[in-house]
C-alpha cells in the first residue's frame, strides 16, 4: 500500500514538473509554473521520506537545514547582474549531488554490481564530476575570480580528448568487470580534472553556450542517477533538464553561427585566434557629446536600444530605463532589440531590463526587430559589439561571417556607447563605428546614458 | 537493476526528453533565464536520491556523502524556485506597470 502511494506521488511530481515548464511558455502563466514545480517537489520529497529504506532522519534534517540556510539568502540577496554566476554555481551543486550519490552507491554495493547499474553509475559519476569542476570554473570566470580570457595552448584538444578517452575507457572496463573497484577513484579524479581543462579555453562571450551545455550535463547525470536508483521521477526530471540545456545550447550556438561539433568538443575560443590579421578600417570615427546626441534624439520618432554585456557590467539598466521613459513621454516610440547571445547567459538582458522595470512587450527578439531598423530614426548600441557588426553579413573572411546580427546599420542614424575603441570578444574591428551616420559616445555606459537623460530633460517636454 | 527495469527506464527517459523538447521549444527567449533557473530547481529532485542515501544509515562514508548531497540539492531546490519566482515577478507588461 505504502509503495503504491509513493509510486503515484512520484508520477504526480513528474507531471507537475512538465506542467511547470509548459506554463513557462508565457509570462502570464509562468508564476503558476513555479508553484506547480514547488508542489511537485514537495510531494516527491514527502513520498521519499515515507520510504522504508530511510531509518534515521538526523542527517537528513541537518542537510535540509544547512541547504536552506544557504539557499534562501542566495535567492533573496543575489543581484540580477549575478544571475550567470549563480546559475553556474547551481549546476555545480546539482552535479555534486549526483556524483556524491553515485560514489556512495558504488561503495555500498561493490564488488557485487551488475553491468547495467555499473554503466549508469559510470555515466552519472563521469558527467557529475566533470560538470562539478567545469561549472566551478565557469563560476570563477564569470565572478572575475579567474581570468575571463580564453587560455589556449598547443595540443590542448588532443590532451583533453585523450584524458576523457582514458576516463571513459576505465569506466567501460569497470562495466565489463565491476569487481576492479580500484579503478573507480581514478575515473572520478580524471573526470574532475577534465572538467577544469574543458573550461580553460572558454572566454566570456561563449559563456551562454557553455552554461547551457553544463545545464544539460547536470541534467543527464541526474537522469543516470535515476537509472542507478531505479527511480522514475529522477529519470523524468533529469531528461527534462538535459533536454532544456541541450536545446538552449543549440539556440545559442546557432545565434553565434558555431557548428554543434564545435560545442561538443568545447573548442570555443579557437576561432578568435585567426582574427588577428584583419585589415584595419582607415575611415575616421566621429565622436559626439551628450548634447549633440540629445539633439538628435529630440526629433526621433522611433528609437531602438541595443543592449549588450557592457550594459550589465556598467549596471546601466536603470539609467537606460529612465532614458526610455523620458523618450516615451516625449512621444517617441522606444523598443529594445535583444540578441539571443547578448550577455553571459540565455535571456540575461531580458532579466536585467525587467528588473529595471522595462515592460517586457518592449523587449523584442532579433528576428522580429530586424525589420524595424530601416524605419528607426536612431539605434542606440549600449555595450554590445560583435552582434551588431555588419561584417557578419558580407565579409566572408571574417571570423563572425554568417552569424545572425542585429541590423543596426540600417537605422537612419546610430549611436554607440562604448568605453574605448577596443575590439569586442571576437577581436575584430566593427565597421559600424566607421560609418558616416554613426556617432560614438565614449565613456562608462551608466555615465553616458545619465548624461543623455540630463540633456533631454533640460529641454523640457515638447509634445 | 534487471533488464526490464532498464528497458522501462529507457522508455521513460526517451519519451520525457522528447516531451521536454516540445514543451521547452515554446518558451520564449524572453524567459530563457527563468527557464534555466527553473530546470535547475527541478533537477534539485536529486534530493530524492540524496535523502535515500543520507537516511539509510549504512556506512559512515555513505552517510557523509549523502548528507553533502542533501545540502547541495536543497540549495538548488530552495534557491532555484525562489529566484525563478523573484525574476518572474519583475516581468510586467506596459499596462501592468504602475506609474
Amino acid at each position: 500500500m505504502r509503495d503504491n502511494i509513493i509510486a503515484v506521488s512520484y508520477l504526480a511530481a513528474g507531471v507537475l514538473f512538465i506542467l511547470a515548464l509548459r506554463w513557462l511558455s508565457s509570462p502570464r502563466t509562468a508564476r503558476r509554473g513555479v508553484q506547480a514545480g514547488e508542489v511537485g517537489m514537495l510531494i516527491a520529497v514527502i513520498a521519499t521520506l515515507l520510504r522504508s529504506e530511510i531509518v534515521s532522519y538526523e542527517w537528513i534534517l541537518v542537510g535540509l537545514f544547512i541547504g536552506s540556510a544557504i539557499g534562501v539568502p542566495m535567492a533573496v540577496f543575489m543581484p540580477m547582474t549575478a544571475m550567470p554566476q549563480r546559475t553556474a554555481l547551481s549546476h555545480a551543486f546539482g552535479a555534486l549531488a549526483a556524483s556524491m550519490v553515485g560514489i556512495s552507491e558504488f561503495y555500498l554495493h561493490t564488488p557485487r554490481i551488475d553491468h547495467f547499474t555499473m554503466g549508469a553509475l559510470g555515466f552519472e559519476v563521469l558527467l557529475g564530476s566533470l560538470t562539478f569542476t567545469g561549472s566551478l570554473m565557469a563560476f570563477g570566470k564569470l565572478q572575475g575570480i579567474l581570468p575571463g580570457r580564453p587560455i589556449v595552448y598547443r595540443g590542448q584538444n588532443v590532451m583533453n580528448l585523450s584524458l576523457l578517452a582514458v576516463a571513459v575507457g576505465l569506466a567501460v572496463y569497470l562495466v565489463v568487470d565491476p569487481s576492479v573497484s580500484a579503478l573507480f577513484p581514478i575515473v572520478v579524479v580524471l573526470a574532475l580534472v577534465f572538467g577544469v581543462l574543458l573550461i580553460i579555453p572558454i572566454g566570456g562571450a561563449d559563456m551562454p553556450t557553455v552554461i547551457s551545455l553544463l545545464n544539460s550535463y547536470a541534467g543527464l547525470s541526474g537522469a543516470a542517477m535515476g537509472f542507478v536508483l531505479n527511480n522514475k521521477v529522477l529519470i523524468i526530471a533529469g531528461a527534462l533538464d538535459g533536454a532544456s540545456g541541450f536545446l538552449l545550447s543549440v539556440i545559442m550556438s546557432r545565434a553565434m553561427n558555431r557548428s554543434f561539433r564545435n560545442i561538443m568538443f568545447g573548442a570555443f575560443g579557437q576561432v578568435q585566434i585567426s582574427a588577428a590579421g584583419e585589415a584595419v578600417d582607415e575611415r575616421p570615427v566621429r565622436s559626439g557629446s551628450a548634447e549633440e546626441a540629445a539633439m538628435v534624439l529630440e526629433t526621433a520618432r522611433l528609437v531602438i536600444i541595443v543592449p549588450g554585456y557592457g550594459m550589465a557590467v556598467a549596471q546601466a539598466q536603470h539609467k537606460v530605463r529612465e532614458l526610455s521613459d523620458l523618450l516615451t513621454r516625449r512621444g517617441t516610440e522606444v523598443k529594445f532589440a535583444i540578441h539571443p547571445v547578448a550577455g553571459r547567459m540565455p535571456g540575461h538582458m531580458n532579466v536585467l531590463l525587467a528588473e529595471a522595470d522595462v515592460p517586457y512587450d518592449q523587449l523584442i527578439e532579433m528576428d522580429e526587430i530586424n525589420s524595424d531598423f530601416p524605419r528607426a530614426d536612431v539605434a542606440i548600441v549600449i555595450g554590445a559589439n560583435d552582434v551588431t557588426n555588419p561584417a557578419a553579413r558580407h565579409s566572408q573572411g571574417s571570423p563572425i561571417y554568417g552569424m545572425p546580427i542585429l541590423e543596426v546599420d540600417k537605422a537612419q542614424s546610430v549611436m554607440v556607447i562604448k568605453r574605448s575603441m577596443a575590439p569586442g570578444f571576437a577581436g575584430i574591428e566593427n565597421e559600424l563605428y566607421h560609418e558616416d551616420k554613426t556617432m560614438m559616445l565614449f565613456g562608462d555606459a551608466k555615465a553616458v546614458v545619465g548624461g543623455l537623460v540630463h540633456e533631454l530633460s533640460q529641454t523640457g517636454v515638447a509634445v | 537493476m534487471t533488464i526490464s527495469n532498464l528497458e522501462i527506464g529507457l522508455y521513460i527517459f526517451v519519451l520525457s526528453a522528447f516531451l521536454g523538447f516540445e514543451v521547452i521549444r515554446r518558451v520564449p527567449q524572453l524567459l530563457h533565464t527563468p527557464l534555466m533557473s527553473m530546470t535547475n530547481a527541478i533537477s534539485g529532485i536529486a534530493l530524492v536520491g540524496s535523502l535515500l542515501i543520507a537516511g539509510a544509515h549504512r556506512t559512515t562514508l555513505s552517510t557523509v556523502l549523502g548528507t553533502l548531497a542533501v545540502i547541495a540539492s536543497t540549495i538548488n531546490v530552495v534557491s532555484g524556485f525562489m529566484i525563478t519566482d523573484r525574476m518572474l515577478r519583475m516581468f510586467k507588461r506596459r499596462d501592468e506597470r504602475k506609474e
